[in-house]
């Protein structure tokens, strides 16, 4: 518990986990909000204006703490993970460049003047800042995703005789094939988040008869778009997110998969817990050649169990690792239930009228949370042993001068910090929630109610 | 090419300082300045709509210091580790500052989040002044190029200083002077009434101040380095850059005297990027002097990324920033003129 290293993996852990709460939701909620303004004009409905204006303040409370909890990130590259940068600053510096180049002055720009310019630029001007808003936070999202997906799948680089990586083409790295599969992924889940937190609101509102109005509309949206991104999160994206695994981290999918020994006709575990010590699993329930299927498509397909590959190849934490990927599926699948109920009810129109269901969606926010979450630690705890996979170990990034005592510093005085702000942030939150949009609804007399970080001076 | 990159990432820095060195300086006016919640919101409306952006220059810049020069990257920021971690606290707390006051009223909450607010832009000002004070006196390097500086040992300047020693906290001060004078600047231009007199008036106090420390600041350079000077000696082209501070410092003055305060801010700016072009000027083609033994330096030579990155670096950066500049002329443009309370925010 101790080492510099533990510490250091732990440091990065908090911290980048405690930062994807926040834009997971900036961007879903961008898509969503987007999408609101789209239909206010050609439906040429008010309503939905106002409705965009009230998710824009959520918005920008989320996006403020996405800020604040951002700008460590990229520094701990240089602190923490020194001998990384060293090694893999003249591949990833690129991504991580751009982003900051191209992503964050787009969206820093354009979301001033969304939130402060909607009398100033008119309809379309302001459709245009949600846009802009929309890309800004999509690319950042992507050039992320790029320089992760490069730690997972390195493509394009060569080494140079120091030992460090360094370009050698530069398309091969923004066109990884691993990053976009990667990305689609993890923007579905993004859309997942915003879609279900909608929803969620719309039906607190509904449940409590507080602007039933607006919660029905929230409901609507947020099903339905839901539904579009739970079904693209399992296939084809999730899917072909096994399958590069399969092919390129075979190591990584047998412990995801929880399969010790190397099978023909390979299983699919739905429940059952790794036991490491007699490399089995314990009370599993399984179907049957499903796992040979999915990856190979072949129902009889041979899949390599952790019995093949060398101990120093295994991820170091396989309990998690196998827990991590099953309650991410698990709660896709949950998704896609809820989601087809929710869209089939609507159908029927009796979507609202349903209290159960109201209470399901209002109940479900945390679960898009907890999956992509989730997600990302089987991505990142499957990648063990390795840094840069194949290429680095995780032991030969840290940085060598800085001492443990110094990490364990930093990382508590995070966590004291981070602490604080999360209460911060679900009280702001729950300000805005009380409120609701409905105040806005008398006309706009004052830019002062078009939205905004400190809009309401009362 | 590597010393392209050198002056684009002094670009980017000098951009982060000018921009974001006046939202500092707005909060370390803050309580000078402001008396009463009406005119606290006029400070805030008046960096409001821009600091978050100004912000980004440093990310950006941060971002393109890795991708250039990854190992200086790699050695400063962990052996910068304390003061680094330090410096993204006070970042975090001001943002948090800056944006939640607004979101309560009652007067207790609105103090609280303002002293933040104030304390943290202050304490800023100061770490980045140290920060260059560490980068221009040297740091420990060792063989492998790394090192790890405490936050002080014996504040005196030697083999193995502290991040904060007698020459790096007065570079600390001259910054927080510097860029009390700077946020002073802009925001008497962009209000009015009384804000902007006391404004001027922090404008006029601090102005001694930088004056005094600037030169303080070159001799105790002179006594700590006295290899700045090689560059200046070898040509006279760098002469530009004392001659730039003078002239501004002699503009700042002036300006104000003549209540001109947008061309006293404009020299204002005109100083900052002289000082820092000074600086970078003196310590080419060193990143990063080594206290230890002058053959652990780092260069920009022995940090560069390779050649055929930052050539596609060129393209995309240039690209990249022309729109960056594009938006902030348009937000600024959009926003120009002294704010009001009417209206938009805070
Ligand atoms: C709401 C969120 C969400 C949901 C419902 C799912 N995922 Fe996921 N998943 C993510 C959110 C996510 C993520 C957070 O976006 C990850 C982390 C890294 C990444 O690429 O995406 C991820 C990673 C990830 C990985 C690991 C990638 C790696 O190791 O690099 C696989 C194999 C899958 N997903 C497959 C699936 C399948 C088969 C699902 C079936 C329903 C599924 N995911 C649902
Ligand atoms: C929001 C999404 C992410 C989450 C939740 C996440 C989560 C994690 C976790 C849990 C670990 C610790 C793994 C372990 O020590 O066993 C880790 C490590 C790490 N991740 Fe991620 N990660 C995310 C995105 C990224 C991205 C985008 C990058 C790169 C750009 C990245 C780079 C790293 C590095 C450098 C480490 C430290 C080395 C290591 O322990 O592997 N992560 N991350
Ligand atoms: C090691 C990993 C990461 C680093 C270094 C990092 C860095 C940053 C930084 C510096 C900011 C602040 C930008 C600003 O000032 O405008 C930020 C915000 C943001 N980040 Fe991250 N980030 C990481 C992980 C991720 C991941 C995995 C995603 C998405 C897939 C992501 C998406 C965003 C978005 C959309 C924002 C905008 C602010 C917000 O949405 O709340 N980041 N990030």
């Amino acid at each position: 518990m101790d080492s510099a290293l533990t510490l250091d993996r732990l440091h990065f852990a908090f911290t980048v986990t405690y930062h994807y709460l926040f834009p997971q939701l900036t961007m879903g909620l961008a898509l969503l909000i987007l999408v609101l303004k789209s239909i206010a004009i050609r439906k040429n409905d008010d309503r939905y204006n106002q409705a965009a204006r009230f998710w824009a303040r959520i918005f920008a409370i989320n996006f403020l703490f996405g800020v604040v909890t951002g700008i460590p990130m990229e520094f701990q590259f240089g602190t923490n993970w020194a001998r990384f940068s060293k090694f893999g600053g003249g591949v990833i510096g690129q991504t991580l460049a751009m982003e900051g180049v191209f992503a964050f002055f787009l969206e820093s720009s354009f979301l001033g003047l969304f939130l402060f310019g909607e009398k100033r630029l008119g309809r379309l001007g302001h459709w245009f800042s949600a846009l802009m808003v929309f890309l800004g936070s999509w690319l950042s999202g992507y050039l992320i995703v790029a320089t992760d997906a490069w730690m997972q799948h390195p493509v394009g680089y060569a080494v140079a005789d120091d030992g460090s990586a360094y370009l050698s083409s530069f398309w091969a790295l923004i066109l990884n094939q691993w990053a976009i599969w990667q990305y689609l992924h993890t923007m579905g889940g993004a859309v997942i988040t915003g879609a279900f937190v909608m929803a969620a609101l719309g039906a607190f509102y509904v449940l409590t008869n507080k602007q039933p109005e607006y919660g029905k509309m929230f409901v609507k949206v947020g099903v339905i778009a839901a539904a579009f991104a739970c079904v693209i999160q399992m296939f084809p994206t999730g899917d072909a997110q096994g399958k590069m695994i399969a092919y390129h981290q075979p190591a990584t999918l047998a412990a995801m998969e929880g399969l010790f020994k190397t099978e023909e006709g390979a299983s699919l575990v739905i429940i059952g817990q790794p036991n490491t010590a007699e490399q089995k699993l314990d009370n599993p329930i399984s179907v049957p050649r499903m796992l040979s299927f999915l990856t190979y498509q072949r129902w009889g397909a041979e899949v390599r169990g952790l019995d093949s590959f060398s101990r120093d190849q295994w991820p170091d934490n396989i309990p998690l690792l196998y827990f991590s990927y099953h309650i991410m599926v698990g709660l896709g699948t949950i998704f896609i239930a809820i989601a087809l109920v929710g869209l089939f009810l609507l159908w029927r129109r009796r979507l609202f009228e349903s209290r159960w269901m109201m209470w399901i969606l209002m109940l479900s926010v945390p679960l898009p949370y907890i999956a992509n979450t989730a997600g990302w630690m089987t991505a990142e705890i499957g990648r063990q042993p390795w840094l840069v996979y194949g290429l680095m170990r995780t032991n030969e990034g840290f940085s060598p001068t800085v001492s443990s005592g110094n990490v364990m510093f930093t990382l508590l005085g995070f966590m004291g910090m981070y602490f604080v702000l999360g209460i911060l942030f679900l009280y702001l939150i729950w300000r805005e929630v009380e409120h609701g949009p409905k105040m806005l609804e008398a006309p706009l007399t004052t830019e002062a109610e078009a939205g905004g970080f400190g809009a309401r001076q009362e | 090419m590597e010393t392209m990159w050198f002056v684009l990432v002094g670009f980017m820095l000098t951009g982060y300082v000018v921009l974001d060195g006046f939202d500092l300086g707005a909060g370390i006016i803050y309580f000078f300045a402001a008396k009463t919640d009406d005119q606290r919101r006029l400070i805030l409306r008046a960096i409001g709509p821009v600091w978050d952006g100004n912000e980004v220059w440093l990310l950006a810049a941060g971002g393109t210091l890795y991708f250039a020069f990854p190992m200086l990257y790699a050695s400063s920021f962990s052996g910068f580790y304390l003061p680094l971690m330090i410096v993204l606290w006070l970042l975090i707390l001001r943002a948090i500052g800056i944006e939640l006051r607004s979101h309560g009223e009652s007067p207790l909450w609105r103090s609280f989040f303002d002293s933040i607010f104030s304390a943290s832009s202050g304490l800023l000002a100061i770490f980045f002044g140290a920060a260059l004070g560490n980068v221009i006196r040297g740091v420990p390097l060792n063989a492998e190029r790394y090192f790890f500086e405490p936050l002080w040992t014996t504040f005196t300047v030697g083999v193995n200083p502290g991040i904060l020693d007698w020459y790096t906290v007065l570079t600390g001060v001259l910054a927080l002077a510097a860029l009390t004078s700077h946020g002073a600047l802009y925001i008497a231009t962009k209000t009015q009434g009384e804000v902007s007199i006391r404004a001027r008036r922090a404008a006029a106090l601090s102005w001694w101040a930088v004056a005094a420390l600037t030169i303080l600041g070159l001799l105790a350079t002179l006594n700590v380095r006295p290899q700045v000077l090689d560059n200046y000696k070898a040509s006279l082209a760098g002469a530009v850059f004392p001659a730039v501070v003078t002239a501004s410092l002699a503009g700042m003055f002036y300006f104000r005297i003549k209540s001109n305060d947008k061309a006293a801010f404009i020299s204002s700016c005109a100083y900052i990027a002289g000082m820092l072009g000074g600086v970078a000027y003196a310590t080419y083609p060193v990143l990063l002097p080594a206290t230890t033994d002058p053959a652990y330096e780092i260069t920009v030579h022995n940090a560069a990324a390779p050649s055929y990155g930052l050539k596609i670096g060129i393209v995309w950066w240039s690209i990249g920033m022309a729109m960056a500049l594009g938006y902030f002329t348009y937000l600024y443009r959009s926003f120009k003129g002294k704010v009001s309370l009417e209206g938009e925010g805070y």
